[in-house]
């Protein structure tokens, strides 16, 4: 099945080659230019209209969640709102204060916008033809590009010349450098079990193990959508544009198209992180049964309709998230970032590989044999068998994640993070102990 | 084709270098210093250095020049020119040290017209990738990986103490 399919992926289709009448070796223009502008461009299409109608979802969700209606009045329940949203926001005054510094601010939403799209050349939309690019450094590049995204927002930040645009680009700087390590930790666990970091190879990889990496990962997935949150300035991480504090965060100064780049920005970024997801721990376009479908074409179209419904529960989930929970102190998001996130990150790559390295058979160094040679793999990947799949199951859920828990309370222990009632009876006991300390010392001394 | 893209590429590095050097304000400086870690990118994808790329993306472009960038923004750089005066023997220097590097950078291209390129063989096409890299770093290359790891463990051990108020215990 997946030697198959290695074979269908990235391949033009026939029209495409009858287009620029290119003969079947030599297929330069076809494979490399004209087929890459065709899927670009259905890409951003599908995209940024993906994103308007995120937008309206996002309102008709907080709106029920709130027992509300939500946007009602343009066209039926609502629904040519984000067309009129766009239009609004297109014929709105570009405002640019005037002591700002005026190329920062146009470049700074720009940088934004391109870090969001650039990552959409290397999901896995779909199976053979539907993705873009099926670059070896798939994940890699995704990570490398949202380490740029930064500047978007601060240089927007800065250029703004407003104290609560300043505030708002520092928060988010370093909100989102802390939780970029935590992102890069999370995702290491499941890339031992894949052996590449081509988005197409991981969900290949998936579909020979026969098993969502989800499963034989819990803390990495949990991990990684939790510092995804962080990398996306959505609530409860929503710090950079605390609207209570800060206005509106780095984009207080913008209006008009401007504002709406960051906000496409946000929310292209949103579908970006739920797509990683969803290719890294469950499963990408695979889907139990869809093997079973025999036309090549209707094979392709559902696996997109699977990706996309799989993105779409997890954004659901991320608008869950929003509506529901109260917005971290930015002490308290730190230290979650620093002090829970990241050991657990490592703690996770450290057992994931003892589980790893034990599972190989006797002649790679291992103990239990769990994992086989299977035909059609690259660089000599092994495949877990049946056994194997229940033990890195269990070994994931069962014994990974308490000794995380155990670790994680133990660093931990005095830190007053989210005042946890034994923390706070820790803390209370020890300022107790120190007290007493002091007043005995100041008797030894005889000092009042 | 390859050469067309390789010569666009680079006229994009090169003026992005020479326009850091021409923009007055450290600001823009930096940005397009961006530009240029991004060219420079691009042609280690064509060497099919695919790893080496993108660490040149989230090491320069994503680290180093936010790092740049919270310097100058939170020094607050003057937009005004900088005080050259003061440094003006520096000039002097400044002459015949630009004509050694000159010198040296034509030396090597000189030198490289000798040099036959090595052929790639079959399976050798890999080198670049993530797997030949990690191998590498992990089998031969281990010690200085290590040794690296505590220079950097120190840098941070370092940062702590320079951070840590005098109050805390």
């Amino acid at each position: 099945m997946s030697a198959i399919l290695t074979k269908l992926l990235l391949v033009t289709p026939d029209w495409v080659r009858s287009l620029t009448g290119e003969r079947q070796p030599n297929v330069f223009w076809a494979e490399y230019v004209v087929w890459p502008l065709i899927q670009i461009v259905i890409v951003l299409f599908v995209i940024l209209t993906l994103v308007a109608y995120l937008v309206y979802l996002e309102r008709k969700v907080s709106a029920f969640m709130q027992a509300r209606l939500g946007p009602m009045r343009v066209g039926p329940w609502g629904l040519l709102q984000p067309a009129a949203d766009g239009l609004k926001l297109l014929l709105k005054e570009d405002i640019i204060p005037l002591k700002a510094d005026k190329t920062v601010f146009v470049i700074a939403p720009i940088i934004s916008v391109v870090a969001a799209l650039v990552v959409l050349s290397v999901i896995p939309w779909g199976a053979a033809w539907a993705t873009i690019a099926n670059v070896n450094i798939g994940l890699l590049f995704v990570l490398a590009v949202s380490s740029v995204s930064v500047l978007g927002l601060v240089l927007a930040g800065w250029s703004s010349n407003s104290k609560y645009s300043l505030l708002g680009a520092l928060r988010s700087s370093a909100q989102m450098v802390s939780y970029e390590i935590a992102m890069g930790l999370s995702i290491i666990g499941a890339l031992m079990f894949a052996r590449t970091l081509s988005m197409s190879g991981i969900v290949e990889a998936q579909q020979s193990d026969g098993i969502w990496y989800a499963f034989f990962q819990p803390a990495g997935f949990l991990l990684y959508m939790i510092s995804a949150l962080g990398e996306t300035n959505r609530a409860p991480f929503d710090l950079p544009e605390a609207e209570s504090e800060l206005v509106a965060g780095y984009h207080t100064e913008y209006s008009g198209f401007r504002w709406a780049l960051f906000f496409m920005a946000e929310y292209a970024a949103m579908i970006v992180t739920a797509s990683v997801a969803v290719t890294l721990f469950l499963g990408g376009w695979s889907f139990p049964g869809l093997s079973l479908i025999q036309d090549r074409t209707i094979f392709v179209l559902v696996s997109i309709v699977v990706f996309a419904a799989k993105v779409f529960a997890l954004i659901y989930a991320y608008m869950w998230f929003r509506w529901t929970w109260p917005r971290y102190r930015y002490d308290q998001l730190m230290e979650l970032g620093w002090k829970w996130m990241i050991p657990a990150g490592l703690a996770n790559i450290v057992l994931t590989g003892v589980w790893y390295v034990l599972a190989l058979p006797e002649s790679a160094g291992g103990l239990f044999g769990f994992m086989q040679a299977a035909p059609g793999q690259i660089d000599g990947r092994l495949v877990p068998t049946t056994a194997g799949k229940l033990y890195f199951v269990v070994t994931g859920f069962i014994i990974s994640i308490p000794i995380m828990w155990v670790l994680l309370a133990t660093i931990n222990r005095r830190s007053r993070d989210f005042n946890l009632q034994e923390q706070r009876q820790l803390q209370m006991q020890l300022r107790r102990e120190r007290l007493e300390k002091s007043a005995s010392a100041q008797e030894a001394d005889g000092t009042p | 084709m390859e050469k067309a893209l390789f010569i666009i590429i680079a006229v994009i590095a090169v003026a992005a270098a020479l326009n850091v050097l021409i923009q007055r304000n450290p600001l823009y400086s930096a940005l397009s210093l961006i530009g240029t870690m991004a060219a420079l990118s691009v042609l280690y994808v064509m060497l099919r250095a695919q790893f080496i790329a993108a660490v040149q993306i989230v090491v320069y472009a994503g680290a180093i020049l936010v790092l740049f960038i919270f310097v100058i923004m939170l020094l607050n750089a003057p937009k005004q020119q900088l005080q050259i005066d003061k440094q003006k023997g520096l000039r002097y220097l400044a002459i015949p040290l630009a004509g050694l590097l000159l010198a040296e950078a034509f030396y090597v291209v000189w030198r490289v017209q000798d040099i036959a390129m090595p052929v790639v063989k079959e399976g050798e096409e890999a080198v670049g990738t993530t797997w030949s890299v990690g191998v590498a770093l992990f089998t031969h290359y281990l010690l200085p990986f290590q040794v690296a790891g505590v220079l950097l463990l120190m840098a941070l051990i370092g940062a702590v103490v320079l951070a840590r108020r005098e109050g805390d215990k």
